[in-house]
């Protein structure tokens, strides 16, 4: 469904994806692993082409979506969930969601609010109050209840779990297999492996914008050496 | 008493909104104390009343059984209390060592020196500070330049220019590889040791905590519920509700430290 | 009574215009967080085709359309100018956008002056409006009472469109992270321009309503624009109601102050802006400036080192060259390139808070113009010898910049720039309407150097002590540990804080510092003019030292004498041409699009892209 080609990007001067490809199937969950700084954000901007990548291609439904703006990008169905949560924190709750409205999509899911309230009961208790007002947790839950606000075919989650409580990382585990069962592809940058391996099908390893590995978790498990020099502690 | 740091009953409220409740507690000489709880439990605003970005609305602090209770962050730095930032500080448009030197330079009152080339002070012993965090060989870098750990890195070699008795870290791993983490925490470890120095740190991540810390209190709604070793916090069923959850999110041996 | 009550509602219409203009600024800049300088050319725009529209169109109807036809007008033309000269430097640093705006500022003074003429044109009566309505048995123009209807019309129209629609939930967030905004789905490039339309829009109809009070002329424009800031700041940047009740107070207060205490009106608005801004720091509805971690463009700065050997050479070369100048060139150059020097220690001094401080002051004028008249004033009213007049120049000024420091540096960001440049207009309007002490719009002249500096070249070497020594003195503390701890303070205030460094007081002492250099450079002026006028205080005055710190390149220290050098080098060319703003304003708009790193900075890339220097980057 979205195919990574050989891009490279760059970040003012520093060189930091390196002829980086991979694939997202249809319906798969796939987990981009690395740590911090070796480009797993980088290359969820340079799919939305919130960083413009200096070579390589980008499709997504087999269409080509380098040097697209970003908001034709969210358009054609692929919504991105940043890392730092980025939500309106002057806007109230309802506001925010109204931000992520697009019309319905044909081939996704066609969410609604209170569909996305039932999906994340505490939301909706806080519906009047503004962004500010909510916890980390609930501002992580908001960040993605507006993004499915625009019925998106395609996911791009970005280090949800980053700073959040254990327990919001369990509810956060429960959301993204129910985005599954409805059809969703999800692409997933982490860290946390604990995380990454209780949701994903299979994941990309990158270091310093290069990709190391490429495969299910069963194999990465089979591979202790790979996955102690970039993830286990 | 040998306790570094020691608060009373520190409370802040916001508005209406009461962000720390009377939290007392004390920190010995070569701690390592954790304080973890969800988000929005008061950490953060517990960690800015000690060292003085924000002012507490009741409550006592005591260094050194010294209190230093709402004085500025400059003047509890004099004191003696070094810290790193849960979202890395350092000056982007300096080097490596520029950083550290500028530390130093606050440090012996060079500030107000208008007539040295600053980049010349102290460069020895800035040079020592980035051997001791690893950072030595990337001393004439541009900070703006370098990677997320390398700048945590930075921050600690700034945090201990003044040979501070006290470290203040918040999430001192976030956004690091496990691995980065390990070396980062025993490099602190290590430094506490040898220095004889205490640290209170925030961290979420668990392995973290378990592995490396002493003791441990948890936050939650601006109170402490519940304070002591990985075990007992581990099993504590009120942490568990809160926070831990099931326990599926961090590695089931705890490593044993006492 | 009766009398307090018509004062009132006269203030009340006379917010009107102010109040449209202002809560079209803030509409601007809480979403593309653009401060829009040339507002007032567009409200000056809506004045002049409001009036061309009047006298095509007759009668009642024709009147009214006018202004709406103005309106929209104006509106496309915000359009234009956000697609044509703001979109394509979205992408340069903040401020440096700053920079286009005051080109726009010149390009549509010229145009209007071809367009419409010199002549100040006076606004035709409503039809329909001419006479007065008797309230409590005093006469109220029938218009008035009009406009005290059409603007809570107009703001809560507005209000509504904010807080009730979904556009408006767009705009909100756009104003709080563009970016993100436009990865749900949102262009946010046409959500740009279509509120710059329409707060363009509301300067167009602020300027057309006002017409039967006022006219047009081609001062309006930067009349209107110091009311027009103070009324948003009071208010607090992107607040609908608080810009309307700054309107409203600023505007009674006027009418009063005309009656009671006809010298202070000036002063007056800026006092309310201080005392309110003292206990309110972001205005009265207006909230704290959280510098936006999103959205920010542009490379890091790079570390400074002190200059090569190289660069040593060159610079000594050049100061040999300036020091021989009187044996080669004829005595009038002597005269242009002591303006360049002064001109250009002005400058450096504003680069050094600009630069190295983070500090955007928007009214560095202050301290040179101030300069300037201390010693012309110490010479007209005590008779103070010239060199002590030279010596305590400097000194007034800086004094000055560290009572103004003190209050301003209570602010941050936008907020900071906005006060500093009220204080200047504070210093400007004293000056201004102090006439028996200051000369007033006269200005004070025979401020000449002492005898044994009155010849020309002599009068050129000390000019070129003060302003070389004064550059490489402001070049020196930057590489001093002071420097060093003004930009720690500049790039982490929490790091700097932190580790013992009291960054206030070394922001202050910074401000003091650059305002007794730009004091330096006012004095070095007056006496090589012999007289002073206010608008050496002016904002325009402030403003040439922006445009040339920023086109000359913030992040490189040799910026400030780069852009000094270019700008008034151009400015000679240009000046003898008639429509030589139109070229200038051009120039600095083609400049800002093609070197958004200003000129120093974008030739050094360009050298290190044709690898002549070594990259400093790594």
């Amino acid at each position: 469904m979205l195919k990574v080609n050989a891009i490279n990007s760059f970040y003012g001067k520093a060189h930091v994806l390196r002829n980086l490809s991979f694939n997202v199937p249809k319906g798969h969950v796939v987990a981009l692993l690395g740590r911090n700084g070796a480009g797993k954000s980088t290359t969820m901007k340079s799919i939305m082409q919130l960083v413009r990548p200096s070579s390589g291609e980008i499709t997504f439904k087999d269409e080509d979506i380098v040097r697209l703006p970003s908001h034709q990008i969210a358009r054609l169905g692929l919504g991105y969930v940043p890392e730092d949560r980025r939500i309106f924190t002057d806007l109230t709750v309802i506001e925010n969601l109204l931000v992520g409205w697009q019309s319905p999509r044909e081939g996704a899911v066609t969410w609604t609010q209170e569909m996305l309230f039932d999906l994340f009961p505490n939301l909706a208790e806080r519906r009047n109050n503004r962004g500010k007002a909510l916890s980390g947790g609930e501002q992580q839950m908001l960040t993605i209840a507006r993004t499915l606000m625009g019925n998106p075919s395609f996911v791009l989650l970005d280090e949800p779990s980053e700073g959040v409580a254990p327990v919001i990382i369990e509810q956060m585990i429960k959301v993204i297999g129910q985005l599954k069962s409805e059809g969703l592809t999800v692409l997933l940058s982490e860290q946390n492996l604990h995380f990454a391996q209780a949701v994903a099908d299979s994941t990309v390893i990158i270091e310093s914008g290069v990709k190391m590995f490429d495969g299910t978790l069963e194999t990465l498990n089979s591979k202790p050496e790979i996955r102690d020099a970039y993830l286990a502690a | 008493m040998n306790g570094v740091l020691k608060t009373q009953r520190l409370t802040k409220t916001f508005g209406g909104l009461i962000a720390v409740d009377n939290v007392s507690f004390e920190l010995q000489k070569g701690e390592l104390l954790a304080l973890i709880g969800p988000n929005g439990a008061g950490k953060s605003t517990c960690f800015n009343m000690l060292m003085g970005q924000l002012k507490a609305t009741s409550g006592k602090v005591y260094l050194a059984n010294e209190e230093i209770t709402g004085l500025a962050p400059r003047q509890v730095w004099r004191k003696g209390v070094g810290r790193t930032f849960q979202i890395t500080a350092t000056y982007s448009s300096m080097t490596v060592i520029e950083n550290v030197q500028m530390a130093l330079l606050s440090h012996y009152g060079d500030i107000l020196r208008f007539l040295p080339r600053a980049h010349l002070l102290h460069r020895d012993e800035a040079l020592n500070l980035l051997d001791l965090v690893g950072m030595v060989n990337q001393a004439d870098r541009h900070c703006a330049v370098l990677a997320y750990g390398d700048l945590k890195r930075i921050e600690l070699a700034i945090a201990l220019a003044h040979s501070p008795m006290l470290l203040l870290m918040d999430e001192p791993t976030a956004g690091m590889a496990p691995k980065e983490r390990v070396d980062l925490m025993e490099l602190t470890a290590k430094i506490v040791r040898d220095q004889g120095m205490s640290v209170l740190f925030t961290e979420h991540d668990m392995d973290v905590v378990f592995t490396h810390s002493h003791r441990i209190m948890v936050m939650n709604r601006g109170k402490l519920i519940a304070e002591g070793d990985a075990a007992e916090i581990r099993n504590n069923p009120l942490v568990q509700e809160v926070y831990l959850g099931g326990g599926t999110l961090f590695t089931s041996e705890v490593a044993s430290h006492a | 009574m009766e009398f307090f009550v018509a004062q009132i509602i006269t203030g009340l219409a006379n917010a009107s215009s102010l109040f449209l203009v202002a809560c079209g600024l803030s509409l601007i800049f809480g979403v593309t967080r653009i401060v829009n300088f040339a507002h007032g050319s567009l409200y000056m725009l809506g004045a002049y085709i409001g009036y061309t529209f009047m006298q095509v169109l007759p009668g009642g109807l024709g009147f009214w359309s006018s202004i709406l036809l103005a309106g929209l007008s104006v509106g496309v033309i915000g359009v234009l100018v956000e697609m044509l000269v703001l979109r394509p430097v979205y992408k340069a640093p903040e401020l440096f956008q700053l920079v286009a705006t005051f080109g726009v500022i010149l390009v549509i003074q010229d145009i209007a002056l071809i367009v419409f003429g010199p002549e100040d044109l006076l606004g035709p009566r409503a039809p329909g409006l001419r006479g007065v309505i008797r309230v409590m048995g005093e006469p109220i123009p029938k218009y008035d009472i009009t406009l005290l209807v059409i603007t809570p019309i107009v703001a809560l129209t507005l209000w509504y469109l904010i807080t009730q629609t979904r556009v408006g939930v767009l705009v909100r967030a756009a104003t709080q992270d563009r970016e993100m905004v436009s990865a749900l789905g949102v262009n946010q490039a046409w959500l740009f321009t279509g509120v710059f339309g329409l707060g363009s829009a509301l300067a167009g109809l602020g300027g057309a309503l006002q017409l039967p009070k006022g006219g047009a002329d081609l001062l309006m424009d930067f009349h209107i624009l110091a009311p027009v800031f103070v009324v948003v700041v009071i208010g607090g940047m992107g607040s609908l109601p608080g810009a309307y009740l700054a309107a409203v107070i600023i505007s009674v207060l006027n009418v009063f102050a005309v009656t009671y205490l006809p010298q202070s009106t000036l002063v007056l608005m800026f006092i309310v802006m201080i005392v309110v801004l003292t206990i309110r720091p972001y205005g009265l509805f207006g909230r704290e400036e959280v510098a936006g971690e999103h959205g920010q463009v542009g490379e890091p700065e790079r570390p400074i080192k002190p200059a090569s050997a190289r660069m040593q050479l060159l610079a000594s070369g050049l100061i040999l060259l300036l020091a021989m100048m009187p044996f080669y060139t004829a005595s009038f150059s002597l005269v242009f390139t002591t303006d360049v020097l002064i001109f250009c220690l002005f400058a450096a001094s504003l680069h050094f808070l600009l630069g190295l401080g983070g500090l955007v002051s928007f009214g560095h004028a202050a301290y040179y113009g101030g300069g300037a008249y201390v010693a012309a004033l110490l010479v007209t009213h005590v008779n103070t010898p010239m060199e002590l007049a030279f010596l305590l120049a400097p000194l007034g000024a800086g004094i000055a910049a560290l009572a103004i420091g003190w209050v301003c540096l209570r602010l941050t960001g936008v907020y900071f720039a906005m006060l500093t440049l009220a204080f200047a207009q504070l210093l400007w309007s004293l000056v201004f309407q102090w006439g028996e002490v200051t000369g007033g719009d006269d200005g004070l002249v025979n401020i000449w150097p002492s005898e044994w500096l009155k010849p020309t070249i002599i009068y050129y070497y000390l000019t070129l002590l003060f302003c070389v020594g004064g550059i490489l003195l402001l070049r020196h503390i930057a590489h001093s540990p002071f420097g060093y701890a003004l930009r720690a303070a500049r790039d982490s205030q929490r790091q700097a804080e932190s580790t013992g460094i009291d960054t206030r007081k070394i922001q202050l002492l910074a401000f003091g510092f650059a305002g007794f250099m730009g004091g330096l450079a006012g004095a070095l002026f007056v006496f090589s003019k012999g007289s002073v006028f206010p608008n050496e205080l002016e904002i325009a005055r402030s403003f040439d030292a922006l445009i040339v710190v920023f086109l000359g390149g913030v992040k490189t220290l040799a910026g400030g004498v780069a852009g000094g050098v270019f700008f008034k080098g151009i400015e000679d060319i240009l000046i003898k041409f008639e429509y030589w703003r139109l070229v200038m304003g051009l120039l600095i708009i083609f400049v800002v699009i093609l070197a958004p790193e200003g000129i120093v900075g974008s030739l050094r890339k360009g050298a290190e892209r044709l690898n002549l220097i070594k990259s400093r980057h790594m």
